[in-house]
């Protein structure tokens, strides 16, 4: 008997199901929507995770890094002794302009020593093709991946490098990547430019006897036993190399490349729960709504079904049941679509940081969190409804509900002036008769609309921030690298040679600032007192003078200090006779890019106990000779590196608008569906509860439009509400992200642009016009006949 | 009231409706003239066909065969906009759950018709008439049934029709309420002239017409003319 009892229920479920397809269908999306967000940045968060770590393991990744002048390599013995050091790896390495056929800007490299024995202890290479160069041979190189491919260089290609002011013919035997060179960015640069700068490593001998280091190293790099602090590492190893000229040792957090990678597993641990969180109360507002209409309407049934003798608790059970199958749809879409997108996003981030293999990692347990959270955001929302069922006398029930009650409206005492038809008066007091709805509506809305806002205004704020650097704040075509310090007679040399029409110099030397126990490695950057082509701007991006004395920070750097104008700072410098100075904070200021500390020259020549020097130089040049001064810097001795502005920018704008295709794409598609989640629902509900009124109408000659415009303009208004709330909520939201975002390698400002507001509400739009387009064509088929006949 | 105008006519009039795999004849021939002023009640148990009829009169419904006119307008081939512009113009419904709108007040409720109209009375013209000038500001919800099918009668003549169709009119009221609202009917019938036509299974209601129909299975099994209209008020069941 139980038995039949049960099935008959069932049947009665899947039926419904079926009836109300539409809805649960748009309930289960938005459900999957929060699922899948929350698992793809999970599933991809720990697989990046889980590969970077195999990646690290695998090749050796270095614990600590020395830069150092030159040290001959029997002290590397001395290293070896080091209390925790378990392996080490001594090396040359240097800088070179490369010559790359059919490629006529300036590249440089970087250029990185392997030992005879081919790979090295620590950062061992990932070879994709090729081989190793042969000890014996001075011309084999392997480059690294990013590199050979934006040149499509193969094994068996040459290229040219000016090694120490010498000419070198180099021929490719190899391609790799390495741990240590993940995120790579070429010195005075800011951002990757895998066309201009790249990475090579040579033999051992034939590096060190280019660079004139032959018996000698000038990096090193070792791995420490995880029982040992890498602090302590550290220590030993300044006291050992400081008098070999060592810029001080560092660890795996303050590595470059390693730093960069964390910033962005951060941010993908953000997405994982702001996003599903928006989703989960969407999904559960909706579910709340559609069953309570559902028990409503159900209200003789359940009556009958308790006068043929179902419990409460078996009645309960079975809306429960009917909540718990549609955020089961939803959970499964969910999970599905959350491990296939995580699986894409990682391949792409795989290839984007170009890891061997990515290692998939989904854990069941999370699934099982998940869908868990699930059931108990779907029950939560049904509770009440449900629970009235259960507690329904039966009596009680077989009565019809009683005729809604109105009132007339504060809204409309408001309106009182305005002439409403009476249409429109139908759709202001239903709007009112359940303000708690008609919010919720509103901010299912508004919540849609904030996250397309959100996922398109990074757009605008990353094109503003890279503006305002490249256009605002650094107005050189070019900035042309030093190899060592040198006078600033060498700029009156470049500012002579042919279409270069302006220049000034700067000097930048590695730093560790220090207050208390806080420290941070950066350059410091002396800038001209009279400088046209740099300048330290505020956060209102007006031009800062610098200090004659003192030092200004940005603001970000201040505050990973704790530091604030008058404080003292300690600088360590970590070039020439490593001095250590007091300096006193001037001043802070506002950038978006890179972390910075910035001085006057002539303060900074004054403090480091040298004359008039620079290392870096900012040219304006005639465009039209860019060629010729290309070739001359690069046949130019004592040149390092030159970075083209609008280069830097191309390739970044490119970079940024692939990302971000996909990136906005994802986000309207989001925004999308809960749009359409919150407006179908709320069409389909309104249309059952006034199905009723609005056929009455019909048959009293009301015309299809016109009845229409009762339930449409219902979502009219609920739109025009929405919208402009989903504009301040995806405002604020930006703040967040804009502030969880802030790394060392930029603060993203807050701008949204007319643009980007339009765009978020043409997704809600087109949301609602889908929407309004079913509830158009049920209007069609409403039964006149049975509305005459029905009793609610 | 032969000699008067005919408002409408049927000839062959037959409806079937497709039930799944079975055909229900709901109506099987029905020829009928109906004319300008008359109150007529249509008698018949359920399943006779008289709320069909009534719906292809008021233009809900089409006929599977035959013809129906409403004076020069034959109903039989007209199309959704133009059975909408009909409806609109022409008829009143009064309905056996009264259908009104419960957001909107007694008054509201006739001025959503009024305003659609092309020449109607005042609603508050519609309500006085009906007994409930002074209940112009109640919603459905603060009205007892009787009243509510009174806001529906004065809903239904508020745009002056020249047809008034009313389905059970009293089949969701007592005995004491029924009879005024038949009285609201009447005295609309009077005083504006508009041909009236109730449907119901409940034969006392028959005494206060000009001419009672009575419907079964589909067809006309009677038409008698009463001599004299007894006032509603006097009815009971």
């Amino acid at each position: 008997m139980i038995g039949f009892r049960a099935s008959a229920l069932h049947t009665k479920l899947r039926r419904e199901i079926w009836q109300m397809r539409g809805q649960v269908l748009a309930i289960a999306l938005v459900i999957g929507g929060g699922v899948a967000v929350c698992l793809m940045s999970l599933v991809n968060y720990s697989s990046l995770q889980a590969t970077r770590a195999q990646y690290y393991q695998d090749h050796q990744f270095a614990d600590g890094f020395v830069s150092l002048k030159r040290a001959p390599r029997h002290v590397l013995q001395r290293v070896a002794q080091i209390p925790g050091v378990t392996r080490h790896s001594g090396r040359v390495e240097g800088t070179a302009k490369l010559e790359v056929a059919g490629f006529t800007d300036p590249v440089s490299a970087r250029l990185v020593s392997l030992p005879d024995a081919g790979q090295p202890e620590v950062n061992r290479l990932f070879l994709r093709q090729g081989r190793l160069p042969d000890p014996a041979r001075s011309d084999e190189i392997v480059v690294i991946g990013s590199f050979a491919e934006a040149h499509g260089l193969m094994p068996g290609d040459g290229l040219v490098a000016i090694i120490n002011g010498r000419r070198q013919p180099l021929r490719i035997v190899g391609i790799a990547e390495s741990p240590e060179f993940v995120y790579v960015i070429p010195p005075g640069g800011m951002l990757p430019d895998y066309q201009r700068y790249g990475v090579l490593w040579l033999a051992q001998e034939a590096l060190a006897a280019a660079m004139d280091m032959r018996g000698a190293f000038n990096s090193l790099v070792l791995r420490v036993d995880p029982a040992f602090a890498v602090a302590g590492v550290v220590d030993a190893l300044d006291r050992e190399l400081d008098r070999y000229g060592g810029t001080g040792a560092f660890g795996r957090e303050d590595q470059f490349s390693h730093r960069f990678l964390n910033d962005e597993l951060n941010q993908l641990k953000t997405m994982a729960t702001v996003f599903p969180l928006i989703f989960m109360s969407v999904a559960m507002f909706l579910l709340n709504v559609v069953i309570s209409r559902l028990i409503s309407t159900q209200r003789d049934i359940i009556a009958v079904l308790k006068a043929f003798g179902y419990s409460n608790r078996q009645i309960g059970w079975h809306y429960s049941q009917l909540v718990m199958l549609i955020a089961l749809i939803g959970l499964l879409i969910g999970v599905a679509s959350g491990i296939w997108l995580g699986n894409g996003l990682g391949e792409l981030y795989m290839e984007y940081y170009r890891f061997p293999a990515l290692l998939f990692r989904v854990n069941v347990w999370w699934v099982a969190v998940l869908a868990l959270i699930t059931f108990a955001v779907a029950l939560l929302a049904g509770w009440r409804a449900i629970r009235q069922a259960a507690m329904l006398p039966p009596a009680e029930a077989m009565q019809p509900e009683g005729p809604a009650r109105f009132r007339i409206s504060r809204i409309e005492r408001l309106l009182s002036g305005v002439r409403l038809s009476q249409p429109s008066r139908m759709i202001v007091r239903q709007l009112s008769r359940r303000p708690g709805r008609t919010l919720m509506s509103v901010l299912g809305i508004a919540m849609a609309t904030a996250i397309v806002l959100v996922g398109n205004f990074q757009f605008d704020s990353v094109s503003l921030m890279v503006h305002t650097q490249f256009a605002r704040i650094q107005q050189q075509d070019l900035a042309v690298t030093l190899t060592d310090p040198a006078s600033d007679a060498v700029l009156f040399g470049l500012v002579r040679q042919p279409g270069i029409r302006y220049g000034e110099g700067r000097r930048t030397v590695a730093v560790r600032l220090v207050n208390g126990h806080r420290q941070w490695r950066t350059a410091l950057t002396g800038i001209p007192l009279d400088a046209r082509l740099q300048h330290v701007v505020d956060a209102d991006l007006n031009n800062v003078s610098l200090p004659p004395d003192g030092v200004l920070l940005t603001d970000f750097l201040a505050r990973e200090l704790a530091i604030t104008t008058g404080d003292l700072l300690r600088v360590d410098v970590l070039e020439g006779d490593r001095r250590t100075l007091v300096i006193p904070v001037a001043g802070i200021t506002s950038e978006y890019l890179g972390v910075g500390a910035y001085m006057t020259r002539q303060a900074l020549n004054r403090v480091l106990g040298e004359g008039p020097v620079i290392n870096q130089a900012l040219l304006n040049v005639d465009a039209a000779q860019a060629g010729t001064i290309y070739r001359e810097l690069r046949e130019t001795p004592g040149v390092m590196a030159i970075n083209i502005r609008q280069a830097m920018l191309d390739s970044f704008y490119e970079t940024l608008a692939r990302t971000f295709l996909t990136f906005t794409f994802f986000n309207s598609l989001l925004g999308g569906i809960i749009a359409f989640g919150v407006i179908y629902n709320t069409v389909r509900i309104s249309l059952a509860e006034k199905g009723r009124e609005l056929a009455s109408l019909r048959v009293l000659g009301y015309s299809h439009p016109e009845v229409a415009h009762i339930l449409l303009g219902e979502l009219a208004i609920l739109l025009l509400l929405g919208i402009p709330a989903g504009w301040a909520i995806g405002n604020g939201l930006a703040l967040l992200i804009v502030t969880a975002m802030q790394t060392e390698l930029y603060r993203v400002p807050l701008t949204i642009t007319a643009q980007t507001l339009a765009f978020s509400a043409t997704v809600v739009f087109v949301s609602a016009l889908a929407s309004g387009a079913i509830a158009w064509w049920r209007l069609r088929g409403l039964d006149l006949v049975a509305v005459l006949k029905t009793r609610e | 009231m032969p000699g008067q105008a005919v408002v409408f006519q049927t000839r062959g009039l037959t409806k079937v409706y497709e039930q799944g795999e079975v055909q229900v004849h709901a109506l099987r021939g029905i020829d009928l003239d109906l004319y300008a002023g008359e109150l007529v009640v249509m008698l018949g148990a359920s399943g006779s066909g008289k709320s069909t009829l009534l719906n292809i009169l008021g233009g809900l419904d089409v006929a599977t065969a035959g013809k129906v006119c409403y004076r020069d307008m034959e109903l039989s081939s007209a199309g959704d906009r133009e059975l909408t512009r009909y409806r609109r113009h022409h008829v009143g419904f009064v309905f056996q759950f009264y259908n009104l709108i419960p957001s909107l007040t007694a008054r509201e409720n006739v001025a959503a018709v009024t305003e659609i109209a092309e020449a109607p009375m005042a609603p508050e013209e519609a309500l006085d008439l009906v007994g409930l000038g002074n209940r112009m500001d109640h919603f459905p919800a603060q009205l007892s049934g009787g009243e509510q099918q009174r806001v529906a009668i004065a809903r239904a003549i508020a745009k002056c029709p020249e047809v008034l169709l009313c389905d059970e009119p009293t089949g969701a009221l007592d005995s004491a309420t029924g009879v005024l609202v038949l009285a609201a009917l009447d005295k609309a019938n009077r005083e504006t002239g508009t041909t009236t036509v109730i449907i119901t299974h409940n034969a006392s209601i028959a005494a206060m017409a000009d001419r009672v129909i009575t419907l079964s299975d589909g067809m006309i099994s009677g038409e008698r003319r009463n001599a004299e209209r007894q006032d509603p008020r006097t009815l009971s069941w």
